[in-house]
């Protein structure tokens, strides 16, 4: 089986369970646009280049993700609405570590 | 008032593109965009990275993408309109139309190509109470005249490029500037680092890092703002200017308001025929339009340019009849007199 499973609570404050493949070099904010979890427009504006920010997210729970890109660092650096948490989401590249995983979007910005 | 046959609101790669495509059937382009040049993501976002999905161009940059469609589309003179915003559109009585940008500047066409991708550039305004309050009164999210700096106390928040290249152009001209940013690293080319790090040790510019502009203070206008650093206590600095740089964000803006199908942040539009909208004479090619399996990708919107200029041909000249021709065959010829054809064969008898 080389699906996960994980939550994403979307803007408006609602929690999806969502059925992630692990097999189709899927990162998370592509995984959000798949569900349509946020307007197109809002989310993944640079494509996935980690240059503006609109896939900014919390994470939840305490899985140990992929460490922090120079690129993803210093947007978080620029971005508002930042938490210790934050992360981008298509700098999280959806992998079997992942099972479980609960994450937030932050505010459209 | 600016006239031309088609009017192309977003100088991205599309509405590059379109003035090629117009230019072979000889009609003229004129270009509106909000940012002040063209290119449109490429240009702004990511310059320097490359895309591997242009046909016949194993690689190439962004930047040098849209350095080739303007050499490309140079002999057919296309006009710019750049900085400014679309703002408004009217229909006249001939089904011609009026766009107004944000300075007032008119345009009249008979056709209106929207190519405006995302949308139009803004600057990104920090998330900051009662920010509001003092916009044009002290806050300003992009500098236009840095004349009314002068002598000012200026305060600065950002930490890419454009905060580090204001704060240095404006060392020179306000009595004090103050840069703001989260961390205590800047992420800009290395020489503005550098310039700012020179100015800093003169004396010319104050650095507070890691740091927030948290609240901005004032009545009629701007006297401070309130600044947040980790573990210490928040403190007003006085000042008569603050200019949030967080660089910009695309959104549909007017366009909206135009009176188009919208679905999902994007204009419907007529595929199986011309990508004209639901308002006859106004089509929407690129990343901004949307119909059943849209792919946002450049070498798509330069197919929908292409066809949409044969719709537009058609619709300016009812009763011409056009048959498509092939480059090498029919050549280039410019509006500025310039001809690009294929080299001739000789005939020539071998004795």
């Amino acid at each position: 089986m080389s699906d996960i499973n994980i939550k994403i609570t979307d803007r408006e404050g609602v929690t999806h369970d969502i059925v992630a493949p692990t097999d189709m070099a899927m990162n998370m904010m592509e995984i959000v646009r798949s569900y349509e979890l946020a307007p197109e427009g809002t989310i993944g504006v640079c494509g996935g280049m980690a240059m503006c920010a609109s896939c900014q997210c919390y994470v939840l729970s305490d899985h140990k993700l992929p460490e922090m890109g120079v690129d993803e660092d210093m947007m978080l650096a620029e971005a508002f609405y930042v938490e210790d948490n934050s992360r981008l989401g298509c700098q999280i590249p959806i992998t079997p570590e992942l099972e479980g995983l609960e994450i937030k979007l932050a505010p459209e910005s | 008032m600016i006239k031309t046959d088609i009017l192309i609101i977003g100088a991205g790669p599309t509405g590059l593109f379109t003035v090629f495509e117009a230019g072979l059937l000889k009609l003229k382009c004129h270009l509106i965009d909000a940012l002040p040049q063209a290119g449109g993501q490429c240009s702004e976002i990511y310059p320097k990275k490359p895309i591997y999905d242009i046909p016949a161009f194993p690689e190439v940059l962004a930047g040098d993408l849209v350095d080739n469609l303007m050499e490309q589309i140079k002999p057919f003179e296309p006009g710019f309109t750049l900085g400014e915003r679309a703002e408004t559109i009217e229909k006249l009585e001939d089904e011609t139309f009026v766009v107004t940008t944000n300075k007032g500047t008119k345009h009249h066409a008979p056709i209106v190509a929207i190519a405006g991708g995302l949308g139009s550039f803004e600057p990104r305004k920090p998330p900051i109470p009662t920010i509001a309050n003092f916009e044009d009164k002290g806050v300003e999210y992009m500098i236009r005249e840095p004349e009314i700096y002068r002598d000012k106390k200026i305060v600065i928040a950002g930490g890419g490029d454009s905060a580090l290249d204001w704060s240095i152009f404006l060392a020179d001209v306000a009595s004090s500037v103050t840069l703001v940013h989260r961390r205590n690293e800047f992420r800009g080319a290395l020489d503005s680092v550098e310039k700012v790090q020179e100015l800093k040790n003169k004396g010319k510019i104050t650095l507070i890092t890691p740091a927030e502009v948290t609240e901005v203070v004032g009545d009629q206008h701007v006297k401070g703002v309130a600044i947040s650093q980790k573990d210490r206590e928040s403190f007003v600095l006085e000042t008569d200017h603050f200019i949030p740089l967080f660089g910009l964000s695309p959104k549909l803006g007017p366009i909206a308001n135009w009176g188009l199908d919208i679905e999902k942040n994007a204009i419907k539009v007529n595929n199986a025929l011309d990508y004209q909208t639901n308002i006859p004479g106004i089509y929407a090619i690129g990343d901004v339009n949307t119909y059943p399996g849209k792919l946002k990708l450049i070498l798509c919107g330069f197919h929908e340019a292409t066809l949409m200029c044969q719709s537009a041909y058609k619709r300016i000249f009812p009763d011409k009849k056009y048959v498509m021709k092939y480059t090498t065959v029919g050549g280039v010829e410019g509006f500025d007199g310039s001809k690009k054809e294929a080299p001739k064969a000789v005939v020539k008898a071998i004795n």
